[in-house]
């Protein structure tokens, strides 16, 4: 089974990274040196043994924030990936279980949305519902489940036409037990890798929509707004933002390690070259 | 009519009918959902009398589809309406704007395309050396990082502490072509880097595949040094999704202009759309939105074009 020698290096520091952030979302009030809205010192104070990442626009503690931001981040991006996936792996196993008419008119729905970049069709839609978790996470999930629609169907259609689906079906199985018992388990290991994938995607939509300012509002900010905060201070010099903007990228790659390495596996299982 | 010439023809009418569903798409996007316009721009305290008002003069007492004939009827007379928010023509607004937006991804695709390819071969020559390493660690790296992060980074170094570029890209009408290019020295390197690695991964890839074909064997077997073999047996065939490669980073090109135009200041579309998305100016965010749906289907056209062009199998089908 899994032995953690046998992890390689990158994908060992990735899933490190990984835990690491995780932890810090998760016990950010017992973490955090500061609270999330106090102001503690001087604006834009440099880096000290009292804030070691110094402070931010207002004066707040860049740490403390980065780990409540931490928690704002991760917290929409999983429920966002979450809704995409089950939205998107159920419409695209049922297009291709059920077919015909109800196929034709999810798919072509679906090419029509993907004809749009998403953040333009995001911007759209944001500019009319209200600027709040519930909208964003849906908007986010809904745009994105479109990708996984593509993938779960294009998986499903080869499983659906397996003898042991042949076989569910004549012994007279409903279409709810060949969605869940017998496509969703083989179609798994190639929607898990993509999981890592969406997911990241959706951390680095998420901080692309707070940092045009229309993703999380103040005084709450995930790590994308907290570029946003602090941006101005780039010209004088001042790096703040660069440090939220570098965790969302480690985060990114991190994921992408980790992605990369069950992709591996996975591909090894199935008498893949991969290797670890 | 040669069977070229008709392929060409269904892909754009095909293209143009998509356009009208994208649309339709987007005036449903801002109408019909639950979020009511004319709520969503007073803001929770309106009055009951200024919400009918603005509805009223939005004229969104009318049924929808009316609406949408109307909205429709204006665009292809080239009328984009007036902006909310200001009462501007919006149609003018977006003239300069427009053409600024262009000739920045103008210069990114210049430097990014040739950049990528030669990169791109570069790998498949020294397949598995450190080139072809350092271009997954980039191409990596480039998935993972946000565009601000590059953004920022471009303009803490090179604006802020050398001091070579503007941190800020003001442009003006009749601004000297010298002047202008050190404005967008900045922006267009970090458009170019948001693009650079997913398509020099890409390449590879296509002509990696092209390497397994049996003629580039032959071509090896024959004796032909490595390069040759690239240049006159893989290349040609990787031209088709190469093309293809290039025009689906073009049109991503759209969607980091957004960004990397709010980060730079940069008076181009995308800065225009995210400003009125932020005043909730419904006109606009239509209008705009619109544009850049265009450009980017018309941008995948193209790429299909191309391959079409390209390939002598989809020129005579059967």
């Amino acid at each position: 089974m899994l032995d953690i020698r046998r992890i390689p290096i990158p994908a060992l520091i990735g899933l490190l990274l990984t835990v690491l952030f995780v932890l810090a979302a998760v016990f950010a009030p017992w973490i955090a040196p500061y609270g999330n809205g106090e102001i503690v010192g001087d604006v834009w104070a440099p880096m000290s043994a009292a804030h070691l990442l110094g402070t931010d626009n207002l004066g707040r503690d860049l740490l403390s924030r980065m780990i409540y931001g931490a928690r704002i981040t991760l917290f929409i991006a999983v429920l966002a990936t979450a809704l995409s996936f089950s939205l998107g792996s159920i419409l695209g196993f049922s297009a291709a279980v059920f077919g015909g008419w109800f196929d034709t008119l999810l798919s072509r729905l679906v090419d029509l949305l993907m004809s749009i970049p998403t953040l333009i069709m995001a911007l759209v839609v944001l500019s009319v519902l209200p600027t709040n978790l519930v909208t964003l996470i849906l908007v986010m999930g809904i745009l994105d489940s479109t990708r996984v629609y593509r993938l779960s169907r294009a998986v499903a259609v080869d499983i659906n036409v397996m003898d042991y689906v042949e076989a569910a079906k004549l012994r007279g199985e409903g279409s709810a037990w060949i969605i869940f018992r017998e496509i969703l388990p083989n179609a798994l290991s190639p929607l898990i890798s993509e999981l890592g994938l969406r997911f990241i995607y959706a951390v680095l939509f998420l901080s692309t929509l707070s940092f045009l300012g229309l993703g999380v509002q103040p005084p709450d900010a995930d790590w994308g707004g907290m570029v946003k905060e602090n941006k101005d201070g780039i010209v004088f010099g001042i790096p703040a933002a660069l440090i939220p903007a570098a965790a969302i990228a480690a985060l990114a790659i991190s994921v992408n390690l980790v992605a990369d390495w069950i992709l591996n596996r996975t591909t090894d299982l199935k008498g893949g070259r991969g290797n670890g | 009519m040669s069977p070229v010439l008709k392929l060409i023809a269904q892909r754009i009418a095909l293209g143009i009918l998509l356009l009208f569903a994208v649309s339709v798409l987007i005036f449903a996007g801002t109408q019909i959902l639950p979020g009511d316009v004319a709520q969503a721009i007073l803001g929770q305290s309106a009055t009951p009398e200024s919400l009918a008002n603005l509805r009223e003069e939005l004229g969104l007492n009318d049924p929808a589809w009316l609406r949408y004939m109307h909205w429709l009827g204006g665009i292809l007379q080239g009328d984009l309406g007036t902006a909310m928010s200001s009462g501007q023509d919006i149609a003018t607004s977006i003239g300069s704007r427009l053409w600024n937006t262009l000739f920045l991804a103008f210069w990114a695709a210049i430097v990014s395309i040739p950049l990528a390819i030669i990169l791109g071969l570069l790998a498949v020559r020294y397949r598995n050396g450190w080139v072809d390493k350092l271009i997954s660690g980039l191409a990596l790296a480039s998935t993972s990082f946000p565009e601000f992060f590059i953004g920022y980074v471009l303009v803490y170094f090179f604006a802020v502490k050398w001091q070579i570029f503007p941190g800020i890209s003001t442009v003006y009408d009749g601004m000297p072509f010298g002047e202008r290019m050190m404005a967008i020295a900045l922006p267009a390197t970090a458009l170019t880097l948001v693009v650079l690695a997913h398509m020099m991964r890409m390449t590879r890839a296509a002509i990696l595949n092209v390497m397994q074909s049996a003629y580039v064997e032959t071509a090896e077997l024959k004796g032909l040094s490595a390069f040759n073999v690239i240049r006159r047996h893989a290349f040609p065939n990787a031209i088709a999704p190469i093309i293809n490669v290039v025009m689906l980073n073009l049109a991503y090109l759209i969607v980091g202009v957004v960004v990397v135009e709010v980060i730079f200041v940069y008076p181009g579309m995308g800065q225009y759309l995210v400003d009125h998305v932020t005043k909730r100016d419904v006109p606009v965010v239509q209008a705009v939105g619109l544009i850049f749906a265009a450009v980017y289907i018309s941008l995948n056209i193209v790429a299909d074009i191309g391959a079409i062009v390209a390939n002598p199998r989809l020129r005579h089908p059967k």
